[in-house]
């Protein structure tokens, strides 16, 4: 009597067991994107060392567009790129390099860029000199040989932007008081992060290093103005009227008043 | 049911070894030549193709691009080079010319996996096993389109087995391997045909392609079938072969229009009585004229 009541009611076994499957389905395809997910979540943000190909997207946007296939270590003359292992750091698959190890030489034609069939590396990048693989940074001050006083020079010799990417900074030796300090400085507009001064550091650990963009460079904060700037952009004062007083010199004693 | 533990044995002892293994020594050879395709240029220093399964350059001139990676990546939010769209498009047209799944049977590296499995399971008499349902693989390509979409990144490709061992081959990652030993254990000990047949998302993509494909498999001999279940056994999609192989009273056509078949062949070699062949999808011939070939045989004996 139950048993047709419950016919009656639109109870049909099979349909209930079909929704139960397609239940069970769904949960396990639930649990294979989440599975997913964490893994993807695994490969970000990128190791310190490891730097991406020329042009490579930001890095969220480089894990949406690279398709791992390889086409980029197969055009680089240098054998400079590598695709990662898992446990490499970067997402496995993926096109990295690591500067210490095999810098990149900066080809005219960029061909790895040139190979990418997806864009993950930007083909809107045709200047090398534009690329922007990572910043180097002196990240020995105290172990630099130049910062000892010593001439070793070799970062801003080897770079490729010599002079612009790196120069070299003139300051008094306090040590000797009587020698000069030539600081090797980074100037971030410029270098590209192609890892050639990290490679030729002559110390075992390397004094100046590449490291990814957001990791090495700070960033101004949007909404912040920087009043001369705006000045030139206005081309004239951006408060007119404002009265400019007078800069107080230091004054030597007994000069006139 | 019996179980059949050594499918093609009779096929073998009437027609011989070469005529009853015809189609399964063509699949590995173009696997094989696939394969070889992108290895040449690493191991022999002569490149014809660049790259791996995921996208290719060969020849400098033709871009090939998996069609599964080109959607994952629209999905994960990024808008691709021309190159990448011409050569999914290429590749897509041609499965869709072609028959989808013939991807799976004669290019994929995990094929000879699975197949080798399939094997050893038959050989060790491992019982069924989980009993997945053909459609679960829809489930799991859902899952892996989700996940790009909502991780913004081409999540699967982190794990797919088969670009993973065809980059550990050529490019010598040394984990390329592990996948495709994960899967052999998969499809050995936990589900028969477990991977290709129920799990991956690459088959499942492929079988939805496979709607319009030219290549068929056609049970035009259906009469002579004497229900030895050879071709079950050896079937890795067992779901595509009852319709058109016993539908003669129902008036279904001989074609094997499931689109999960993947024009594998084996089905064609192991079959005593040669009911299966290769055609085109319309050729929905049926030939009744030739005798059993058991009786034939059978005749001969009686004759010696």
């Amino acid at each position: 009597m139950a048993a047709a009541t419950k016919e009656t009611a639109g109870f049909d076994p099979r349909r209930r067991r079909a929704l139960k499957e397609l239940a069970s389905y769904c949960a396990g395809a639930a649990a294979i994107t989440a599975f997913l997910a964490g893994v993807s979540g695994l490969s970000r943000p990128l190791p310190a060392a490891t730097l991406r190909p020329p042009g490579a997207l930001p890095e969220p946007e480089f894990q949406s567009a690279c398709v791992r296939c390889g086409l980029c270590v197969r055009a680089c003359p240098y054998k400079t790129l590598k695709l990662a292992e898992l446990g490499d750091g970067p997402a496995a698959g993926t096109p990295y390099f690591l500067a210490r190890s095999v810098p990149c030489e900066m080809c005219d034609d960029i061909p790895c860029v040139k190979a990418c069939p997806t864009g993950a590396l930007d083909h809107a990048l045709v200047d090398i000199e534009k690329a922007r693989m990572g910043v180097a940074n002196l990240v020995g001050r105290d172990t630099c040989l130049n910062m000892q006083g010593l001439r070793c020079d070799v970062c801003y010799r080897v770079c490729p932007l010599i002079d612009k990417a790196i120069t070299l900074q003139m300051t008094h030796n306090a040590r000797t008081s009587k020698h000069a300090i030539f600081e090797p400085v980074v100037h971030p507009d410029a270098c590209t992060g192609c890892g050639k001064c990290e490679k030729a550091c002559v110390l075992e650990t390397a004094a100046i290093r590449v490291l990814p963009l957001d990791l090495a460079r700070g960033a101004h904060d949007a909404h912040y103005k920087r009043g001369w700037e705006e000045k030139k952009k206005a081309g004239q004062e951006l408060v007119p009227g404002i009265i400019d007083l007078p800069d107080r010199l230091p004054s030597l004693p007994g000069a006139p008043k | 049911m019996s179980k059949v533990r050594n499918p093609g044995a009779e096929a073998r002892k009437l027609h011989g070894t070469l005529t009853a293994s015809r189609w399964l020594i063509a699949r590995r050879l173009s696997q094989l030549a696939f394969f070889l395709l992108f290895a040449s240029g690493p191991w022999f220093g002569v490149w014809i193709a660049k790259g791996t399964l995921s996208s290719s350059m060969t020849f400098d001139v033709l871009p090939l691009t998996d069609p599964l990676v080109f959607l994952q990546a629209l999905l994960a939010g990024h808008k691709p080079e021309m190159l990448a769209i011409l050569g999914a498009a290429i590749v897509l047209a041609a499965y869709a010319l072609i028959n989808g799944r013939v991807y799976c049977s004669w290019v994929c590296p995990i094929n000879p996996v699975t197949d080798l499995a399939a094997w050893a399971r038959r050989r060790l008499d491992i019982q069924k096993g989980w009993n997945l349902k053909p459609k679960a693989r829809y489930f799991v390509l859902a899952a892996v389109l989700a996940a790009a979409a909502l991780t913004g990144t081409i999540a699967f490709e982190l794990i797919n087995p088969i670009t993973t061992l065809y980059r550990g081959l050529l490019f010598g990652v040394s984990w390329g391997l592990l996948g495709a030993m994960l899967i052999f254990l998969f499809d050995l000990f936990v589900a028969r045909n477990g991977w290709c047949g129920h799990v991956c998302p690459v088959g499942a993509f492929y079988s939805l392609v496979n709607t319009t494909g030219l290549l068929r498999v056609s049970a035009s001999g259906r009469a002579r079938c004497d229900d030895c279940m050879d071709c079950y056994a050896v079937c890795p999609e067992m779901h595509v072969i009852s319709p058109a192989l016993k539908g003669e009273q129902a008036g279904v056509s001989p074609i094997i229009a499931n689109r999960d078949c993947t024009a594998c062949g084996r089905c064609i070699d192991v079959c005593p009585e040669q009911v299966f062949r290769f055609t085109y999808r319309f050729d929905d011939r049926v030939d009744t004229t030739t005798p059993s070939q058991k009786q034939a045989a059978g005749a001969l004996e009686n004759a010696a």
